[in-house]
């Protein structure tokens, strides 16, 4: 058996920043990462980040990776597990986790849930022929293992990652037809729309793919038009020439961890999914359990981090090893997040945070009882 | 219509745009950043204070123009690619249009390249005249071009070899 204070499940933005801030307070830290490498997402995002200077703005997505990572291992609070898997949660308090080809136990007093995010899949007409990816794969592809997934490429999704990966596509020198948009307007920030469109890349909104046709693999690609309420317009159909189809068309919240240790869930569409139900310190109903990052509800990684700050602070006040400074530092945390999430683009993510947080939408019986 | 089609309409653009008088007097920042995003390094990154200080993170940005030299660091400061600078005064028939730039290979001082317009669409042929991509730009390199001066507010992006 291992005991530890803190157990960190997920080694991206949200875990990286729980770690380092319980670690900096004294507390010890096992961090665990089905991986092989930490920085989650960060590793392949080659932008700069949008938010505050105070957290990283400004400063492209692995460089933050870098610097967490390096604050990580120089910090002998804390142990990582690479290519480790948290395989359960029992009822005494043991975390099973898979790590070199071993079965370990792990007894932590406090374990924070990091797991991130998995995509979405867009139900079309042979959806599954080679060349149809997601976008968070296209990514990994080009910007970790500098492959490019194909020579023509149409974007399904004009959110923040459908924008931003059509760029990358297009800084690697591959060619993006266009980006579709069921929705009559762009979700994602308009600098990044804007940048894509004086690239000369056509953004349709208020279209659908219809159809992938190829035999082998994607060779063409239909698209059609949508009206005001969704449906296809007739005689709209346009076929283009692509041989990648890549699918940006949302996230949702990794939750198995917390669903199978019993913690109460809420369906939060806002949020993207199945989130738990926490207090504003980021304390599920689980006692033992809190939350950050994207496995809370999707945003981006600025708030993810700020988030691990907030339950990594939380599980040292909790556990009783905090320094006086902790409550402080939790409260900076939380203006921080809440400045963050102020304005319009926040808007969907504070309706989903309270949501979240009075437990409405609970989906307790669509879940087993487990524990 | 930008919501739309990601280009900004020219009425939008009429709100960020300097007067004619400081456009004529030499080089300005402007920021074509239209919607409230949760950002603010343009603020911090320019060293006459020219941006108002954000009383949310939100805000937009909001260039006094008076401040402001067009020195042009804020350029390769801003996430969303979103600010560029203009002169007017660069020569007696051509303007200059400075942009950022991250795609390779980067352009060379004295080449010729497309100069393309907020859909895309080249509009004329710009000179290069010099390529900002020191370590502070942090890959983000800034291009100069010279076009001619009836193209200044046209000209935002550049594509090599066309």
């Amino acid at each position: 058996m291992i005991y530890t204070d803190i157990l960190i499940i997920g080694g991206g933005p949200a875990g990286l920043s729980a770690a380092i801030t319980a670690a900096e307070k004294g507390a010890d830290v096992i961090l665990i990462e089905r991986d092989d490498i930490l920085g989650g997402q960060l590793v392949k995002q080659t932008h700069r980040f949008f938010g505050s200077k105070n957290e990283h703005a400004g400063t492209r997505g692995i460089s933050i990776a870098e610097e967490l990572k390096s604050k990580v291992f120089a910090n002998d609070n804390i142990e990582v597990m690479l290519e480790g898997t948290a395989q359960g949660y029992y009822d005494d308090g043991v975390v099973t986790v898979s790590h070199e080809k071993r079965y370990k136990k792990i007894m932590p007093k406090k374990i924070i849930v990091a797991t991130g995010a998995s995509e979405k899949m867009l139900p079309f007409p042979n959806n599954d022929l080679p060349g149809v990816y997601g976008a968070g794969a296209v990514q990994t592809l080009m910007n970790v293992y500098g492959v490019v997934p194909g020579k023509k490429v149409l974007m399904i999704g004009a959110g923040n990652i459908g924008l931003i990966v059509s760029y990358q596509l297009m800084q690697a020198g591959v060619d993006v037809v266009g980006i579709v948009e069921a929705a009559p307007k762009i979700g994602g920030y308009l600098v990044h729309a804007s940048k894509i469109r004086r690239a000369g890349v056509p953004i349709y909104t208020g279209h659908t793919i219809k159809e992938a046709l190829g035999k082998e693999s994607v060779e063409k690609a239909v698209i059609c038009e949508l009206d005001e309420n969704w449906n296809e317009v007739e005689g709209s159909e346009k076929e283009l020439d692509v041989d990648t189809i890549c699918l940006a068309v949302g996230l949702k919240p990794i939750s198995d961890f917390l669903i199978q240790a019993g913690c109460e869930m809420a369906y939060v569409p806002h949020l993207g999914g199945d989130v738990a139900i926490r207090d504003e310190n980021l304390k599920t109903t689980n006692d033992k359990f809190y939350v950050a990052g994207d496995s809370a509800g999707i945003e981006e990684a600025t708030a993810a981090i700020l988030e691990g700050e907030v339950a990594g602070l939380s599980a040292v006040i909790d556990i009783g090893c905090s320094e006086e400074s902790s409550e402080n530092d939790r409260n900076e945390a939380k203006k921080q997040l809440a400045d963050l999430r102020r304005g319009p683009v926040g808007k969907k993510i504070r309706e989903g945070l309270k949501l979240a947080k009075e437990g409405k939408n609970a989906g307790k019986n669509r879940y087993s009882n487990i524990s | 219509m930008l919501e739309k089609t990601g280009i900004a309409t020219s009425a939008e653009l009429e709100k960020v745009k300097p007067s004619k008088e400081r456009l004529e007097k030499g080089a300005v920042a402007i920021a074509e950043c239209f919607r409230e995003i949760p950002c603010d390094p343009c603020y911090h990154s320019c060293p006459f204070g020219a941006f108002d200080e954000f009383e949310d993170i939100n805000d937009k940005p909001n260039i006094d123009h008076e401040k402001c030299t067009g020195c042009g660091i804020c350029i390769s400061n801003c996430p969303g690619l979103a600010i560029f600078v203009v002169d007017y005064s660069y020569s007696e028939k051509r303007g200059l249009v400075k942009i950022p730039y991250e795609f390779l290979p980067l352009p060379k001082k004295g080449d010729e390249v497309s100069a393309l317009n907020r859909e895309g669409k080249e509009v004329c042929k710009a000179t290069v005249e010099k390529v900002e991509d020191d370590e502070k730009k942090d890959k983000t390199a800034v291009v100069w071009l010279s076009v001619p001066k009836d193209k200044v507010m046209d000209v935002r992006n550049m594509k090599v070899g066309e």
